[in-house]
């Protein structure tokens, strides 16, 4: 089976790609970039992606998948489904399932059922901790082996120092990354960002300094000992600042932010919005400006959803009672365009850069590249053309998207997975 | 359309004198010796208590009592809540019922809202975790007319726990909408951030916030706030931010002394200013008949 990708403008940053050209699929891998070969008589599917922006398939290193345990809010068929629609090829899931995945079985069973089930690459990342506990170290090197691609305890912070230290100086034995989830949880309890608009509703307000404070500590603790550490989903001025101070300082630090720390503000909460209650949460227009402002100049090198789909009857309750997090597989490019692109934050060759490039880079997996050879993950879409967000239309079981109404751009209109059209002109294949 | 009172911060200038004006009226028939009235007859009131409750909720259930209400009361002990019943739920087999006018109480702000949304009952907030208290500053609005004949000018100065209090917040709403200038005082660890963005004025020491006023009201300070660290000891709270004789002379000579209830006597206030002849305690707890009435009514009539 061959395939070509026809006329396309592909933008593909890890090889230096950016122009109209073709691009060959056959066997599931790249065959050829920028050939045009006399077609006639072969037997070739052909996609004309004539004025459409043709990129790797996107990297989400920040997505809550819930197998095993919570199906009922996601599972992995339905969670790649949605990636898939999002443009999104490849997922790192996170931990926090039911069992941990803190070892090998599970790390094991997710692959399994991702191979079975699956609509987009999955790389389990494993837990830090035992039970994400921060007490004991998880079973790493066994992790790894099986095939996770990090760690992180991601929902709760490492608040032990010295368990984050030793999570580092191992991890690395095995040449995987530590992702830290940060958040001092004495200056972290509450309901949504702390300052006037939590105030006037009588909401409990979580301080910025709850998460600088302890990216600040994983900054220390990795340039102390030499170590690689990955800052999770951050949004206040404060850490992008700190971020880049360590990086000046030569200090082996990345990070990602997520497009509603861009694209919104704690004011979306207003009205007890529960869908705009995530951890940590909505932050000032000023924060937003900052988090540009770092994406811009490299400070933040990746984009993530921290996909975290929830069951409507734990969004549709008090806000206080409602669960943190928001889902985001299928709105994450478009709010990249339009908030990134569109304002002249970054180039669209940036914007891949940091939603597939980048991410594929710290996590080590052959992704994110157009290179010949690798399994052929693309996304084709038409970054001109408007979209409206409708949340009952979400492929994935959580609806609890803020984003509800919303025009974006760029809706992916082909996607392909190891050389399969997944996604054929909007429609899903299978 | 149906219409609810989940917050002073929704309510015009307008219609908050509106209800106070009609509360002035509904004053006498509290006060007088046939209190019964056809205002609310043929009406359901319920009373849903996810807090415990004795002034707000008697307060509400004699209201609509005396307009000839079928009044009823739900706490959440002893309740399908206790058995872990979900407010939607819940708020559906309450409307399925008939009722009118439901009155909710319940520890997290913003549960009458969601309430709200769900029943055909017009739904009055009795008090929703930090958010807001419409009728406890309705009440002390009724009473600060009737001893300064007026809100606009007045300065009303409010001392304690303010970042926990739903009471400050109404009454901020309420108060400044009126034209009247409000000054918080507390320690710095029970002031919340932003608060002076509500249009008030906020000091993290008591002296500052009463010069000059003419309403000194104390807010309640949940002794389990000591248990957290939010302060050191109640003695060090009364003696920096406790209000006595000596502290209320900052204040206009014939400043009111108001305070919510319930009272922790010796820690906002002192005992002898709460027993004292400044103080109008008691008369907000009659205001706060009154003013559930005039609520109430005018709900059942198309709003204010």
């Amino acid at each position: 089976m061959k395939l070509l990708i026809k006329n396309g403008h592909v933008i593909d940053p890890a090889n230096g790609i950016d122009e109209v050209t073709n691009i060959f699929v056959e066997n599931g891998v790249i065959s050829e970039v920028g050939v045009d070969n006399d077609l006639d008589g072969l037997d070739i599917e052909i996609i004309d992606a004539s004025g459409k922006i043709v990129a790797p398939g996107l990297v989400d290193m920040h997505v809550h998948l819930r197998e095993p345990g919570q199906e009922y809010k996601e599972d992995i068929e339905t969670g790649t489904r949605a990636a898939v629609c999002g443009g999104v090829t490849s997922v790192a899931c996170m931990p926090n399932t039911d069992p941990v995945c803190d070892n090998e079985t599970v790390v094991t069973y997710i692959k399994k059922r991702a191979e079975e089930v699956g609509y987009a690459n999955v790389f389990p990342v494993g837990a830090i901790s035992k039970g994400l506990e921060g007490k004991l170290l998880a079973e790493i090197g066994e992790m790894a082996f099986a095939g996770a691609v990090a760690v992180s305890d991601d929902g709760r912070p490492v608040e032990n120092s010295g368990m984050m230290r030793r999570a580092i100086e191992y991890a690395k034995m095995f040449d995987v990354i530590v992702i830290s989830h940060c958040e001092d949880p004495a200056l972290g309890e509450g309901d949504m960002n702390e300052g006037a608009v939590a105030t006037a509703m009588g909401l409990r307000g979580i301080s910025p300094a709850a998460e600088e404070v302890m990216a600040a500590r994983d900054i220390l603790v990795a340039e102390a000992i030499g170590g690689r550490v990955h800052i999770a989903h951050i949004s206040t001025r404060g850490t992008v600042e700190l971020i880049r101070e360590a990086k000046k300082r030569g200090v082996k630090v990345t990070c990602e932010t997520c497009p509603h720390y861009f694209a919104l503000t704690e004011e979306a909460c207003m009205g007890f919005n529960t869908n705009a209650k995530m951890n940590p949460p909505l932050r000032t227009a000023d924060d937003v400006a900052a988090i540009k402002e770092g994406l811009a100049d490299g400070t933040i090198d990746c984009i993530v959803t921290d996909h975290a789909p929830h069951h409507p009857d734990e969004k549709q309750c008090e806000f206080g009672y409602a669960k943190n997090g928001i889902v985001g597989l299928e709105t994450s490019l478009g709010l990249g365009i339009k908030c990134l692109v569109k304002e002249g934050v970054l180039t669209m060759s940036q914007l891949i850069e940091k939603m597939a490039v980048n991410p594929a880079h710290i996590l080590g997996i052959a992704k994110g590249s157009l290179a010949v050879g690798q399994a052929a993950d693309i996304t084709i879409f038409d970054p001109e053309k408007p979209w409206t967000v409708d949340i009952t239309k979400l492929h994935s079981k959580g609806k609890n998207s803020p984003y509800d109404g919303f025009e974006l751009f760029g809706k992916p209109e082909y996607v392909i997975v190891n050389g399969e059209v997944i996604v054929n002109q909007f429609e899903l294949m299978r | 359309m149906k219409h609810d009172l989940l917050g002073l911060k929704d309510l015009s200038a307008d219609q908050i004198n509106h209800i106070l004006e009609t509360a002035a009226a509904m004053k006498n028939i509290v006060k007088s010796s046939n209190k019964k009235t056809p205002h609310l007859q043929g009406k359901t009131v319920v009373n849903l208590f996810y807090e415990n409750s004795t002034r707000t909720r008697l307060s509400f259930e004699l209201a609509a009592k005396y307009m000839s209400a079928n009044a009823a009361n739900i706490s959440s002990s002893g309740s399908s809540v206790a058995k872990g019943e979900t407010l939607i739920d819940t708020a559906e087999t309450i409307n399925a019922m008939g009722t009118d006018i439901l009155v909710m109480r319940h520890s997290m702000s913003g549960a009458p809202h969601l309430l709200s949304k769900l029943v055909d009952a017009s739904v009055v907030n009795a008090g929703d975790g930090m958010n807001e208290h419409p009728t406890q500053a309705l009440l002390d609005m009724l009473t600060m007319i009737e001893h300064k004949g007026h809100i606009e000018g007045l300065k009303v100065a409010i001392v304690g726990d303010a970042k926990h209090s739903r009471v400050v917040r109404s009454n901020i709403y309420g108060l400044t909408k009126l034209g009247a200038e409000v000054s918080v005082g507390g320690p710095a660890t029970l002031l919340p951030m932003g608060l002076d963005k509500m249009g008030c004025k906020v000091f993290d020491n008591v002296h500052e916030a009463i010069i000059d006023a003419d309403v000194v009201m104390g807010l309640r300070i949940q002794l389990e706030r000591q248990k957290k660290g939010l302060f050191p000891s109640i003695r060090e709270y009364f003696r920096f931010f406790g209000v006595d004789e000596d502290r209320l002379k900052l204040a206009k000579p014939d400043a009111i002394v108001m305070h919510p209830g319930p009272v922790n006597r010796g820690v906002e206030l002192s005992t002898s200013l709460i027993d004292g002849d400044r103080s109008v305690i008691t008369d907000q707890v009659t205001s706060g008949v009154a003013v559930r009435m005039a609520v109430m009514y005018l709900l059942s009539r198309g709003g204010f």
